[in-house]
Parts: structure tokens; sequence; C-alpha cells
């Protein structure tokens, strides 16, 4: 069913569980599409006019869609309190310790995402919008001691394999929509607001980041790209950008 | 074919149609007024600055002058109706007036409250908090003139027709009483909400 | 529609009997006649609805071909010959063909101005701007102009009133002023387009901070709004009042046929789901104006500018305030259907309805719920898990009902003796098509399957699913159903059945493969269609698809349309009872006499709805108001 739904790879450790929650809804889907189908058929060639003339007033005494009615429900209840609910939970409830995990800043901007690392000191600088330049797109205040090495990129996230990544996202004008589609990660971008997202990549390479909130008219090249590496990899790259400051 | 149950009430459900209608649509004004006190609420909540302070700019003894004239309308509205039912048609025409009058001075009054705001430069714009205190007032207001148009057309002109059909007439009256009255609730309501709290 | 034929005749005869005969203008453009209230709201609505399919066309070009230059006489001629086909019909008399001819010619008018419009088409080339235009027109028409207007204001006012043995409307006023405030409504959007930026382009959704910031469109549109939603209110008031209180003799709500039954939760949807939306109009007409900041926090920068707003609003809001109407409003969207639907299959099954009451009980249920499930269409705006846990159930429960309504309704056939003629073929589809849409509802109500799917091409999917081969199926069923009441003819069953075919085929080329793409991750919303994107270039070649389907269903809609317009003329004349039906509104005569109420004597009733094929009765139907 997996390779039939043609999702796309998984990329990150929660994602099976996703997809899993997706397969199951579909074999529901397809049971009872397939079920009803097969009966709806049968009961249009069965009781068409020229073979059954006369309708019958009472028609089917069978009680088997009140059982089925049931059956439904309690498959539903199934996936919600088996699998929806506490993958949410873990997703929203159970962030790691910062301490253990990539921290970063993704601040979305009609049309561009800009990544915020808080550099080798591992603290965050100020951000001010009144120093928002175009050289400056996030307005780091280099004059804050904790922004000196803060590395900052446009469109480009790098996140080491393996270790839980944290990302805090928030928008500068409108609300746009963090996608990760290989992560099985989603979060709008809302104005005002900044929100966590937490996931652990697994799978090496390159994939992208999308907008899927409309945002204007450069929404559909709002793409951004992640790239998963090794640990020295990824530190090797920061090092990289810390040299360019 | 003449529509059933204009005037006289039917039997199985205990209402006439004019009357389950204005009652639905009341049911409809809640809805619109509940959604804007509930983002009252949601502002409120979310907001960093203190509302109870903010509020101090406005004008309580105003707005309890006003609270008390639109509850004299609201009276005079009963009793604009209760002159109907007991057959006063004199009595009626004193009463409607004398709503009209509390309305227009209730809008009079509204009036001079906003003028005073912008003589000190506080708009809509200036933060939250007014932004939906012209806001639900000017609906509200909004409303008022509604019922303003509504009331004049009965005292003047509509009220022809208690020479040809005074019950349903007096029906009429009843209806744009109801109506009335809720305007007026919907003050009471806003008047501790957003002066006082 | 047979007014035309009626007014000609009944003109001459004017001077000769009756002095205080209604003039023209009362009788068919201000009149009060719930009947041709009832056809003005069909005839604009489809008119609407053309029109959003024509501009959903006009986007498939783009998905197709991204970048390629637009052909737009290939879009306006088949309009424009038809506008004038339709006009020629009936020649140069008044009548409802010279409306619908002459606004097929307006439409292809209006596409041909934005399709010269350098704004729109530099080198004939789509600019992203028109594209999104183009996608928030095509919701909001689809939605609030067309099918709402015809579901309820066309079916629910014609068939209605017919069906309870009512006179008339309870408030023939309103009903007329509704009529012309949603008309309002509409030429409101339509002057959008002339605006300086153009159309509203925020999507149907208008979530702000974008839609605060976007050009003068988003203003008309929100004015718009405010006519269409006090066009619903008035309606609705007078379609509960009607119900409650004209039912006829004998009419207990349980004997309601279930049509009547939809539109009586619909209307109290409606009434309840709007204000609220209405007030968010307010709020947003506010921030735009006055200058507020409702839906804005401060310290925005939009291209490089902070905004000057003072912020302390939050765009949730706006969400939330939005979607309490709009998921009601899903709902507004399917139930008349359904309504039309029983009707159509307990009449052409020859049997009742299996299981009647639970079909109330289920409409009454799903009525209820959906009040407060909104939030399913929030879950990635950053929404904690004891939230998201009560909406995600809620979610599920509602699905229940309808699951418990499809399941009567396929049941219903067990037994009977099924006719296919064109109403009984569109009926018959929408099941299957209702439940691909419904059922591809469920991955989308719990949160985490909802955050690989969330704003992805599956979601649209999924509501074209229920919408198009759904709700747009059942309306053409009621179309071909009702046509011999207002008429006295059939349409024509060849051309009927071509038109039906036709787009259920194309129908599922359409939007299945929408749910594939969206499968694969594909954005919605995309103006190039998912072309830059890698993870899309998979499913890419479907776009193509997809549109080609879309034009070649246009096509057969052209079945349709001939078939209508000369069918009013030329279809084949039928009896009062075309269908040999059991419900009231086969009793009144066919196109009731106008202004003199519906029916020649009161009805009274004497039983239930759907009493077909009763053991020991001599014909195989028999009406509600037959006597024992
Ligand atoms: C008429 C319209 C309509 C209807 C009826 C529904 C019905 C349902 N919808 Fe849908 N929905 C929309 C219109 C509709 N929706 C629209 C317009 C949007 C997008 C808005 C936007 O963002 O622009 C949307 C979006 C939407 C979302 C948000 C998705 C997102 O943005 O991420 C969700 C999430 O929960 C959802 C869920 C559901 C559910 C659970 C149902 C349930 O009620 C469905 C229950 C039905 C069933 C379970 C079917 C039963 C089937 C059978 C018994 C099988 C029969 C088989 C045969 C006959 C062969 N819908
Ligand atoms: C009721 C609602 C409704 C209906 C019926 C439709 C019908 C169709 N929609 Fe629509 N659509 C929406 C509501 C609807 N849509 C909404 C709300 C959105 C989201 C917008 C947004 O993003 O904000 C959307 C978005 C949307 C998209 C996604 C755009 C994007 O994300 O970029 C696409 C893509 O193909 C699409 C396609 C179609 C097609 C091909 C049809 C076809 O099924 C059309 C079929 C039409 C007909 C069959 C009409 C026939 C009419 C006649 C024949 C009239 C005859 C006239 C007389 C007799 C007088 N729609
Ligand atoms: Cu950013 Cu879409
Ligand atoms: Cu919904």
């Amino acid at each position: 069913m997996e390779q039939f739904l043609g999702l796309p790879p998984e990329g990150s450790a929660h994602a099976h569980e996703i997809d899993q929650l997706i397969v199951l809804l579909h074999w529901l889907m397809f049971a009872l599409f397939i079920g009803w189908g097969i009966f709806y058929t049968y009961v249009l060639i069965r009781f068409r006019k020229a073979k059954n003339p006369t309708a019958d007033y009472t028609g089917s005494k069978s009680h088997m869609s009140s059982y089925l009615e049931i059956v439904v429900a309690v498959v539903e209840i199934v996936l919600l309190i088996g699998f929806s609910i506490p993958l949410w939970a873990n997703r929203v409830n159970q962030f790691p310790p910062e301490k253990d995990a990539l921290v970063v800043h993704v601040v979305a901007e009609q049309f561009a995402w800009n990544v915020h690392y808080p550099g080798k000191d591992g603290k965050f600088g100020k951000r001010d919008i009144n120093l928002v330049d175009s050289d400056n797109p996030l307005g780091i205040d280099r004059n804050d001691p904790d922004a000196v090495d803060d590395i900052a990129t446009i469109n480009q996230l790098n996140l080491p394999l393996n270790k839980p990544a944290i990302i805090y996202i928030s928008s500068k004008d409108v609300i746009h929509s963090f996608k990760l589609p290989v992560m099985r990660i989603n979060q709008d971008a809302i104005p005002g607001q900044v929100i966590p997202v937490w996931f652990t990549p697994t799978l090496a390479g390159d994939s992208e980041i999308a907008c899927a909130q409309l945002c204007g008219l450069g929404h559909y090249r709002m793409r951004g790209y992640m790239t998963i590496q090794t640990m020295e990899e990824f530190t090797a790259w920061l090092d990289e950008q810390a040299a360019s400051l | 074919m003449e529509i059933p149950y204009t005037i006289e009430t039917r039997e199985d459900t205990g209402v006439n149609n004019a009357k389950l209608g204005i009652w639905l649509f009341l049911a409809s004004e809640v809805m619109l007024f509940g959604a804007l006190f509930t983002t009252y609420i949601l502002l409120r909540i979310g907001s960093a600055d203190d509302w109870s302070q903010l509020n101090d700019i406005l004008n309580v003894p105003l707005a309890t002058l006003n609270t008390v004239v639109l509850i004299s309308s609201s009276v005079t509205m009963v009793m604009s109706w209760a002159s109907l039912m007991m057959k006063d048609f004199k009595k009626y025409k004193l009463y409607m007036g004398l709503t009209i009058l509390c309305s227009f001075g209730f809008l009079i009054i509204k009036y001079f409250e906003y003028s005073a705001k912008f003589e000190h430069h506080l708009y809509p714009s200036t933060n939250t908090f007014l932004a939906i205190y012209f806001t639900m007032t000017a609906l509200h207001g909004l409303h008022v003139i509604g019922g303003i148009i509504v009331n004049t057309y009965f005292w003047g002109p509509g009220s022809k027709m208690w020479n040809t059909q005074p019950e349903r007439f007096t029906n009429r009256i009843e209806i744009a009483g109801l109506y009335w009255h809720f305007v007026d609730l919907v003050w009471i309501f806003l008047f501790p909400v957003l002066y006082l709290l | 529609m047979q007014p035309n034929t009626k007014s000609v005749a009944q003109h001459h005869d004017v001077h000769q009997s009756e002095h205080h005969e209604l003039s023209f203008w009362r009788k068919y453009v201000f009149s009060t006649d719930h009947k041709i209230i009832g056809i003005q709201y069909g005839i604009t609505a489809l008119m609407f609805l053309l029109l959003g399919f024509m501009f959903m066309m006009i986007m498939r070009w783009q998905l197709a071909y991204p970048g390629a230059a637009f052909p737009m006489y290939f879009f306006i001629a088949p309009i424009a010959l038809m506008g004038v086909v339709v006009l020629f019909i009936t020649g140069i008399k008044p009548s409802v063909n010279t409306v619908a001819g002459l606004s097929l010619v307006a439409m292809a008018a209006l596409i041909w101005y934005l399709g010269s419009s350098d704004e729109n088409f530099p080198d004939g080339i789509m600019l992203p701007e028109f594209y999104n235009q183009m996608g928030a027109m095509h919701g909001t028409i689809m939605v609030f102009l067309g099918v709402v207007p015809l579901a309820v204001g066309a079916f629910g006012n014609y068939v209605m009133p017919l069906q309870i043995g009512a006179p008339d409307m309870a408030f023939p006023k309103l009903n007329m002023m509704s009529y012309w405030v949603y008309f309002m409504g509409g030429v409101t959007m339509l002057i959008s387009f002339f605006v300086p930026g153009g159309a509203a382009n925020s999507g149907w959704t208008s979530y702000p901070p974008l839609s605060n910031i976007a050009t003068t469109g988003q203003t008309i549109w929100l004015l718009g709004m405010v006519f269409l939603i006090s066009s619903s209110l008035l309606g609705s008031v007078n379609f509960i009042v009607t119900i409650v209180q004209l039912r006829a003799k004998g009419l207990s709500f349980m004997r309601l046929p279930f049509f009547v039954w939809a539109q009586f939760v619909t209307s109290f949807l409606l009434l309840l789901a709007f204000p609220p939306l209405e007030a968010a109009g307010v709020l947003q007409l506010m921030d735009r104006l006055a200058g507020t900041s409702f839906f804005m926090p401060s310290g925005l920068v939009v291209s490089g500018q902070i905004l000057p707003n003072t912020g302390g609003g939050t765009p949730l809001l706006w969400q939330h305030l939005f979607w309490f109407l709009a998921h009601p409003e899903v709902y507004v969207l399917i139930l008349p259907a359904m309504g039309i639907i029983s009707e159509i299959i307990a009449n052409n099954t020859r049997k009742p309805l299996w299981g009647y009451k639970s079909l109330v009980y289920a409409a009454i249920f799903l009525g209820f719920m959906s009040f407060i499930v909104w939030a399913h269409h929030m879950f990635m705006t950053g929404m904690g898990s004891t939230i998201s846990a009560f909406f995600q159930t809620t979610t599920m429960i509602i699905s229940i009902p309808s699951v418990i309504i499809l399941s009567a309704l396929i049941i219903s056939l067990w037994g009977g003796s099924i006719r296919f003629n064109t109403p009984m073929l569109f009926a018959l589809a929408f099941l299957p098509m209702f439940g691909i849409g419904g059922l591809t509802g469920l991955p989308l109500g719990l949160s985490s399957s909802d955050i690989h799917l969330h704003d992805t091409y599956y979601v649209i999917g999924h509501f074209h699913y229920v919408v198009a081969p759904g709700t747009i199926f059942a309306l053409f069923a009621g179309i071909y159903f009702w046509f011999p009441k207002a008429t006295g003819r059939k349409m024509n069953e060849t051309l009927g059945k071509i038109h039906f075919w036709g787009s259920f085929v194309c129908m599922n080329f359409i939007f299945f493969p929408m749910l594939i793409q969206g499968l694969a991750g594909v954005s919605r919303r995309l103006y190039d269609g998912g072309e830059q994107y890698a993870h899309a270039q998979s499913v890419l070649y479907l776009n193509e698809v997809m549109s080609v389907a879309a034009w070649v269903m246009a096509l057969f809609q052209i079945f349709f349309i001939v078939n209508f317009f000369r069918s009013i003329k030329k279809g084949e004349k039928v009896s009062d009872n075309a269908w040999e039906a059991t419900t009231l509104d086969w009793s009144a005569t066919t196109s009731p006499p106008l202004a003199h109420g519906n029916f020649d004597t009161v009805p009274e009733v004497h039983r239930g709805p759907y009493e077909y094929s009763v053991p020991g009765q001599k014909n195989d139907f028999t009406p509600q108001h037959q006597k024992a």
C-alpha cells in the first residue's frame, strides 16, 4: 500500500508512524469503498427495471448497515486514540532538551526562508526589525555579543543526521507554511508568533522546503533547500559559513 | 390564495409567521454580536496592555446617561404596544414618538462622545481597544438607526394600517418592539464590557 | 421558463379581461412569487457557475503549460457562440433565453477584457498575480454565487413551498429582496475585476495579513460578501418560517420529504454560521479602511518597509471566525444535494427510502456537529494536543452521520425497480463520488495524517469530489428532474445521457489525479503547478491530464446548455406528474399560475412522502394528498 500511495521517502524518525497512519486510513477507505461498491453494483444490476419490474415496498430488512456503521466508528476510534492523538502529542509536547538538539530559527518572508544559526556560542543574538535591510534580512544586531558569531543563510537549511533538530518558526510579513515533505513536517509561520517544531533527520541528502500557504504572487517559487549531512560535514559547513562572516 | 398565519397563530406551533421570523433574526444577531464579544475577549487576553486602564479615556457619565435614555426608550416602546392592545391609538402615537426621540437622543450623545475622542486624536487605529470600541459601538449605532427608520415608519405612514388591519398593526409593533429590546440589550452588555471592566 | 411563452399569450388577453394583472416588471423582474424568484436564482447561479468554471479552465491552461502564451480566443469563442445561439432560439422576444444569451456574451466580453490586458497577460503569458485572482474568485464564485444560490435559492425556493403545500413563502417581499441583494453581491464581485490591481487575490479564505495588505479588490470582495451574507440571512429566516408555519394540513414533520428536511437544516446553518463571518468581514474592512489591527501584530516588515500599524491583533482570529462559518458552509453545499438525491432515488426505485427516520436524525445531528469541528482546518497553526484531540474527535464523530446517510441511500436501492433515466444516472453517480470525497476527508480529519496532506492537492481533490461530481451532479440531477415542473416539458434524454457519461468520466480524470499529487506532497495554489519542486516531478505529467479532462468536460456541458434552452421551447410535453411521483410538488399544476397560489384546492396530506409500490394499491405510487 505504501508504494501504491506514492508517498515521498521517509526522511525522519517519526515519518514512518505518520505514513503508517495514512496507510491504515487508506485501508479503511478502500475497504469501505470496495465493499459498498460491490454491493452497489450488484444492486443496480439485480434490481434494474427490466429484471425486477415491480419494486418491493419494504426493501432491505437487514441490519447489516448498523453493524457496519459501528465497525466504522470503532475503527475510527482506534485510529484516533491509538495513533493520531499520541502521535500528535509526541510532536507538540515531547520536545527533546535543547542541549541535546540542534536549535535553529527560521523566519519566513515574501518569498524566502531565512535561517538563523546561533553559531559557536550556541546563543542566538538579538534581532531588531529596524535593522532589516537587503544585506541583513533577519535584522541581526551584530553589536550584541551573542550575535557576533551568528550565521544566517537564505533558503538553505543544513542539519546533521540523526540528531534531533528543533526549529523555531516565525514570519516577518504574512502567513507562510514551513513544509518539509520528506520529513513529514508542516507548520504555519504566523506573524507575531514563534512556534517550534522538532524532528530527527534519518536520511542524508538534499530535499526541499516548500511554502504551503498562499503568501502572495511569489508563493509558488518560495522554495528552500534542505541538506542533511553527517555531523562532520555539518560542522565543516558551519565553519565555512563562519569564516565568510 | 392568502398566506396563512400572517396574523393569527398556528395552533400546533403556537406562533404567527412574523413572530417566529423575528426570533430567528434575533438569533442570527446574537451570533453576530456574540462573535464580536468573543473577539473582544480574545484580543483582551492576548493584549500586552491593561485594558482596564485603556478604557479610562471613555466617558462613563455620558454612557450611563445613554444607558438610561435607551432603557427609557424600551419602556416607552412597551407602552406604545400596550396602548395599541388597549386600542388607544393616540397614546400609541405619543409613546412611539417618545421612543423615537429617545433613540435620537442616544445617537446625539454618542455623537458627542465620538467627537470628543476624535478631538483628542483617538481613532480606531490608535490601539486595539479603541478599534473594538469603535467597531462595536458603531455597529450598535447602525442597529439604532435601523430601529429609528422602522419605528418612524410605523409612527408615520405605516400607522395607516391601524384603520384597516388593527390586529396586524399591533403585531408589527410588538415585533418592532422585540427588535428594539434586543438593541437595548446589546447596549446593556456593551456598556459594562467597554466602559467599566 | 414557461413564463416567456405565457407572457406573450397573456399580454394579449390582459386587455380584454382582467385589468389588475401585474405588469411585466412586477411579474417577471420584481416578482414576489417564489417560483419566479426560484427561476431567477437558478439562471443567475448557473451563469456564475459557468463563469467560475471558465476561470478554472483559464487557470488550468497555466497549470498544464506553465509560461506558455494563453490562447484567449480558444476560450472565448465557444462561450460567445453559445450566447448567440441561445439568443436566437427565441429570437428577439424578451425571455429567459434572452437574458441567458446576453449573459453568455457578457461573460465572453469579461474574459476578453481580462485576457487582453497587459497587466494580466503581458505578451500573452499569465502573471502569478492574475492566477491568484482567478483562484480566489473561482472559489468565491463557485461557493457563494454558484452552488449555494442554486441549491438553496433556486431549488429551495421553487420546490420547497410546493412540497409542503404552501401558497408561497411566508414573506414574499423578503424573498424578492433576498434575490436582489444576492444579485447586488454578484455585481459587486464582478466590479472588483475593474479596479486597480484587479479582483481579490488572497484565496477564497482571505487570510490576513495577506488580505489586509492586498489591493483594492479585497475591499470590494468584503463588501460583496456583506451583500451575500445578508441575502442568505433573509433567505434562511424565510425558509425556516415557511417550513414551520406553512406546512399543509396533515403534513407533520415526519411526513416531510427529505428534501425539505435538508433545506430546513441548511437554513439553520446559514442563519447561525454566517453572522460570525459578517463580523469578521466588518473587522477586516476596519483593518483595511480605518487602519485598525484586529488581524495584525505589530512589527511586520513587508518588502523592506515596516508597516505603521499599532498591532495588538492576531491573524488566527480571522481563521477562527472564517472557519466557524466555512465549515458549516460545506454542509450547506452538501445537504440540499443529499435532499435532491433522496427524492430522485425514491422516485426511480419506485419504493420508499430505506431508513427515512435515520436520514432525518442524521441530518439534524450533522447540522449540530458542524458547528464544533471548524478548527480541523487549522491543525497546522500551532495547535496544542488537547485542542487538537478535541477537534479530531468531533471530526471523526461528524463523519458517522454522513456514513449513515450514504448507507441509507445505497440500501434504498435494494428491492427497487430501478429506472435509469438521466436524473437517476446523476443521482446514482453521486453516491460513489461523494463516497470518495467523504472518505478522503478522514485522513485530513486526523491531525497527524494531516501533517503530510494539509494544503496539498489532496485537500483540493477531497473537496472537489464532494462538491463537483457530488453537489454539482446532484444539481444537474435536480434540474433534469424538476424541469418538467417548471416548464411542462422534459429535457431530451439522449442529450442528457451524453452529458452524463461525458461529465462522469471527465470528472474522475480531473479530480482523481489530484489525490495522487497530494499524496506526493504537491502544494495547492501553485501558479506553475509545482514545476519547480523535485518532489512534484514524478506526478507533474498529471497536470496536463487534468487540464485536458477539464476542457473536454466543458465540451460536454454544451450538450447540457443546448438541451436546457432548447427544451424550454421544444421539449417533449408531459403531464403535471411527469415522473409519477408522490410528493405534493407533483400535485400542483405544472408551472402553476403566477400570483394565484400554487394549488387549485388547499392540499391535505394523508400519508408519508414516499409511498411507492404500496401493496394492494392499483398504481405503484400513492400521492401524499390521496385520501385513504
Ligand atoms: C460539500 C463539501 C464538503 C463536505 C461534505 C466535506 C466533508 C468532510 N470534510 Fe471537507 N472540505 C471541504 C468541503 C467538504 N468537506 C472544503 C471546501 C475544504 C477545503 C477548504 C479550503 O481549505 O479551501 C475541506 C477541507 C477539509 C479539511 C481540512 C484539510 C486541510 O486543510 O488540511 C478537513 C480536515 O479534517 C476535512 C474533513 C472532512 C470530513 C471528515 C468530512 C466528512 O463529513 C465526510 C464524511 C463522509 C464519509 C466518511 C463518506 C462515507 C462513504 C461511504 C459510506 C462509502 C460509500 C461508497 C460507495 C457508494 C461505493 N475537510
Ligand atoms: C462549489 C465549489 C466548487 C466547484 C463546483 C468547483 C469546481 C471545479 N474546480 Fe474548484 N475550487 C473551489 C470550489 C469549487 N470548485 C474552491 C473553494 C477552491 C479553492 C480556492 C482557493 O484556493 O482559494 C477551488 C480550487 C480549485 C483548484 C486549485 C487551484 C489552486 O490551488 O491553485 C482547481 C484546480 O484544478 C479547481 C478545479 C475545478 C474544476 C476543474 C471544477 C469543475 O468541476 C467545474 C465543473 C463546473 C461545471 C460542471 C459547471 C457547469 C455549469 C454549467 C454547464 C452552466 C450551464 C449554464 C446554463 C444552463 C445557463 N478548483
Ligand atoms: Cu510563502 Cu507561500
Ligand atoms: Cu471542515
